[in-house]
């Protein structure tokens, strides 16, 4: 039997796990290009140029997103969790997705 | 329901020894039907072997919770007009627990973890002393009272997805028990309730997802429970008393 | 380390890493302006040792969140259990340290 869950504070537990995993996935990536910059930084010139590319862009803006998702997902759930919690959580889960796509789409609209 | 005398209903059935299957019965359609009666209509009239458990009837008891269309419900209190999808239910056993047969999920887990986390009270005084007044304005036994209506029917430990991923996990409504009992001002050991749910599987494997929350059929708050939990862990942690 | 020493820990780094988050996207808006090249990055960040301590705590408090939540998932969602588990995010946790720390040291020595 297919479970429902999709209500809103499901909704930014998985965001936020799906994004972490994202995260941690891109990191190490993001390392290795800039240790590049030890021992030859015309390599790191080279990959640099691919932010240039549209789609290289929109990958870009996925990764801030992500980061911008994940830490106010996480912000949320720090104050869900230590500040008095009476607080309607519904409203946090959905300023956690406003801002994070309020930051990345700056983002955007300044990488572009 | 207008021009549908029928209703199609699925039931998943099966035991420890056969995984579950789908069953389809086809069920006369009345005002005012529970699921419950649409379940106990299969039983009565089309298939006298089919397994579930009911006491009640009056959502007092919690024994007749099932999935109704994915949703853990107590199936004596929903109508089938509110949960009607097209012309057709699906009913299974509760989510997460062992299945003893066809629609009666094996509890034990549910009560096991409801012990291991130190649901239990823990005497302040002896019968020889008097009865010691509770204040019922107090903070801490308005948070008490807040999850003392649960009566153990196991529909939000049923909906959590962290108890799906992590068989340890404690669930929300043996968490929120151990939160009612150390906001209570006659247990006398609240470092034991602590401890009980800062192990393996304790308070902080939560997710703060709110399936608990936003499925129980009695409108309490386990989400918060456990959140209160980890704030009290984490202020212990701290140094500070409460 | 208890089950819930993790979650401190991995509060605690979270909390820790907030206001890094925040200045890094603020960096990374003002630095694409006209275009990333390696002379750039260098420039701000070489012989700094603002960046390097900034960077530096940076990283050690992701290896240990990343660590931590990758643990949490490993068991939810692959099945790991016990040492299997432990060993896995410790190897993530030191993995993620050992890459970012010599990140930090090519852009900030």
């Amino acid at each position: 039997m297919k479970v429902a869950r999709a209500h809103p504070l499901w909704l930014a537990y998985i965001l936020h796990r799906l994004s972490g995993i994202g995260l941690a996935l891109f990191l190490p990536v993001h390392f290795w290009v800039l240790s590049y910059a030890l021992n030859d930084a015309a390599k790191l010139d080279a990959f640099l140029t691919l932010t240039e590319m549209p789609l290289v862009k929109l990958a870009e803006f996925g990764l801030v997103f992500l980061l911008a998702v994940h830490l106010f997902g996480g912000l949320r759930l720090i104050a869900l969790e230590w500040l008095p919690w009476s607080a309607p959580q519904k409203t946090w889960a959905a300023a956690a997705v406003a801002g994070s796509l309020f930051i990345s789409g700056t983002f955007f609209l300044q990488a572009i | 329901m207008p021009g549908q005398d029928h209703l199609t209903v699925t039931v998943q059935r099966g035991g420890p020894g056969a995984p579950l299957r789908p069953q389809t019965f086809e069920v006369p359609a009345y005002n005012n039907q529970t699921v419950l009666d649409v379940v106990s209509w299969i039983q009565q009239n089309a298939d006298p072997t089919l397994t579930y458990r009911f006491a009640c009837r009056v959502g007092m008891c919690g024994s007749c919770a099932m999935m109704v269309n994915g949703v853990p419900r107590w199936t004596c209190r929903t109508h089938v007009s509110k949960v009607l999808d097209g012309n057709a239910i699906e009913v299974g056993p509760l989510r997460n627990l062992p299945v003893i047969k066809d629609l009666a999920a094996d509890m034990d887990p549910f009560f096991d973890k409801w012990v291991a986390a130190e649901g239990r009270h823990h005497p302040t005084r002896t019968r020889e002393e008097e009865i010691a007044p509770v204040n019922p304005q107090a903070e801490e036994r308005q948070a008490a009272n807040a999850g003392i209506e649960c009566i153990n029917c196991s529909v939000c430990y049923s909906a959590c997805d962290t108890v799906a991923g992590n068989p340890d996990y404690l669930g929300p409504a043996a968490l929120q028990r151990a939160w009612t009992l150390y906001n209570d001002a006659k247990d006398a050991d609240r470092d034991a309730i602590l401890d009980a749910v800062s192990g393996k599987g304790g308070c902080h494997s939560c997710h703060s997802m709110g399936s608990c929350t936003a499925y129980c059929p009695n409108e309490l708050d386990p989400l918060s429970a456990i959140a209160g939990l980890k704030r009290a862990t984490a202020k212990r942690f701290f140094g500070g008393r409460r | 380390m208890s089950e819930f020493h993790l979650y401190m820990a991995q509060r605690l780094s979270a909390l820790v890493m907030a206001p890094f988050v925040i200045v890094h996207i603020g960096v990374m808006i003002y630095a694409i302006q006209g275009g990333l090249s390696a002379a750039e990055i260098l420039g701000r960040t070489q012989g700094s040792v603002f960046w390097f301590l900034f960077y530096g705590m940076f990283v050690i408090a992701v290896s240990i969140h990343a660590a931590i939540g990758l643990r949490t998932i490993l068991g939810e969602w692959a099945g790991l259990r016990g040492r299997a588990q432990d060993g896995v995010a410790a190897l993530i946790g030191l993995g993620l340290f050992a890459l970012g720390a010599q990140a930090v040291w090519a852009v900030t020595a």
